[in-house]
């Protein structure tokens, strides 16, 4: 098997604890290495990948198991900063492309993104909310935290002035809805940049998305979402910084709390989208998907029984409310002449 | 604060007795979360959330579509499940606020 990581009904009963995360690194890499080999190959029949590397744990990981797989030569790593990318960014991705011997290109996509309207309708949206907010002032979304109590997940809009001092609101519907849209341009303009070098290479894109990430639709429904293939969306967060471990990725990234360099206010993904710090995630993801009750999880996860089974319930409401962002396109009478065959995965063993 | 455009959404004008008020509310439902709900689906006490009737962002349209058919300001504090999850809940917090308004 891939990871260690099987589905539910082939497992048997285990006693839960933190090491179900456990991965062997060595032969996790190989296994990956072999099954990515195989897929742009004989599936993609593409010469190389493609991927977007923003500095962070998985773009480096999956940018690492590509040059095993292919050799550095088959892979390009591009970077895209954009007006609001931190120079961290740039100069992590940098360092790990340089480490691995992997070919880059910058490709600055923020001038395109002024033309496409993306900073000037998020700014719009945002002034709503704040009418004083403009030149000078930074910006993020988030959601409340976890606590004991039920809520919804309703984002607030953060603002910082150019003094330093910020101030938060409720994003009413409209400005919601407009802020998000336009933020997404980044994830589809980036996109768009990895496929014109990949389809002049005749290479594949590679997406970086994480399993906390892939499960709980936390990426652009054709933005980041896109891609020919996903090679680590089935390993757990803590399972990937493990990888990078063993693939000697550089400190630096490793110990980069996970941003979204998408707001110009640093957002950390806790904040953004889960509940939780991704080690607890991961473990919380991991109970449900086996079964674990939510007081048998608690200790091991460091949560009250009830907050366990509030993230449980937040984990179905998320999958149940993202199902848009997987579903191809939909059909009204079936073509069965074309099987869409959406993914699944390829068999490590080559079969 | 400046407002964008119509969203089209329906509002009805606001009734405070708790049969009309729960039609109304039903209404408002069906008319803007584009689901077919007969009396038989959706009991008074099923939650919205989990029958997939409204998300994250429909609370916020739901929050819209309260304050523009019931003339009520939502506070921040108010958008919580035990509010607005479900038909029963609705109908108690706006019969409140409808109250408080007198």
């Amino acid at each position: 098997m891939i990871a260690a990581v099987d589905a539910p009904e082939t497992e048997p009963a285990r006693a839960f604890g933190a090491d179900v995360l456990h991965l062997d690194t060595g032969k996790t890499i190989d296994e990956l290495a072999g099954a990515i080999a195989r897929i742009v190959a004989r599936d993609l029949r593409r010469r190389g990948v493609v991927v977007g590397m923003s500095g962070g744990i998985d773009s480096s990981v999956v940018a690492a198991l590509c040059a095993r797989a292919l050799g550095p030569e088959r892979v390009l790593g591009l970077l895209m900063p954009e007006q609001e990318t931190t120079d961290d960014s740039v100069h992590l991705a940098g360092l790990v492309a340089g480490r691995l011997g992997i070919p880059t290109e910058v490709v600055n996509i923020g001038p395109a993104l002024a033309a496409l309207g993306c900073y000037r309708a998020r700014d719009e949206a945002i002034r709503w909310v704040f009418p004083e907010y403009g030149e000078g002032w930074r910006c993020k979304i988030v959601l409340p935290p976890l606590t004991g109590e039920q809520r919804f997940n309703v984002f607030r809009l953060v603002v910082q002035a150019p003094d330093g001092t910020t101030r938060q609101a409720p994003l009413p519907l409209d400005a919601y809805l407009q802020v998000v849209a336009a933020s997404n341009m980044k994830q589809r303009t980036r996109k768009l940049t990895e496929y014109y070098h990949a389809e002049r290479r005749n290479f594949a894109v590679a997406g970086t998305p994480n399993r906390l990430e892939y499960d709980q639709g936390f990426f652009v429904k054709y933005g980041d979402g896109a891609a020919d293939l996903k090679p680590i969306a089935h390993l757990y967060k803590t399972q990937v910084y493990a990888l990078a471990e063993a693939l000697e990725i550089p400190e630096e990234v490793r110990q980069r709390p996970p941003t979204t360099e998408t707001y110009s206010l640093p957002q950390t993904q806790e904040e953004f989208y889960f509940a939780l710090p991704y080690h607890q995630m991961d473990l919380c993801l991991w109970a449900h998907n086996h079964g674990v009750p939510a007081a048998e999880a608690a200790p091991v996860v460091g949560l009250a029984p009830a907050q366990v089974q509030l993230v449980y319930r937040d984990i179905e409401a998320k999958r149940r409310t993202t199902r848009f962002l997987h579903m191809t396109p939909i059909l009204i009478a079936s073509v069965p002449e074309i099987a869409v065959t959406s993914a699944g995965h390829a068999d490590s063993t080559g079969k | 604060m400046a407002q964008p455009g119509t969203n089209g959404h329906n509002g009805t004008n606001g009734h405070a007795s708790a049969n009309s008020l729960e039609e109304v509310i039903r209404a408002l439902l069906v008319e803007n979360f584009l689901v077919a709900i007969g009396g038989a689906d959706l009991a008074d006490d099923d939650s919205l959330i989990e029958q997939g009737i409204i998300d994250s962002t429909g609370v916020l349209e739901l929050v819209m579509l309260l304050e523009e058919t019931f003339d009520i300001r939502v506070q921040d504090a108010d958008v919580l499940p035990e509010n607005l999850d479900s038909v029963n809940n609705l109908v108690a917090y706006v019969q409140r606020k409808l109250q408080v308004a007198r």
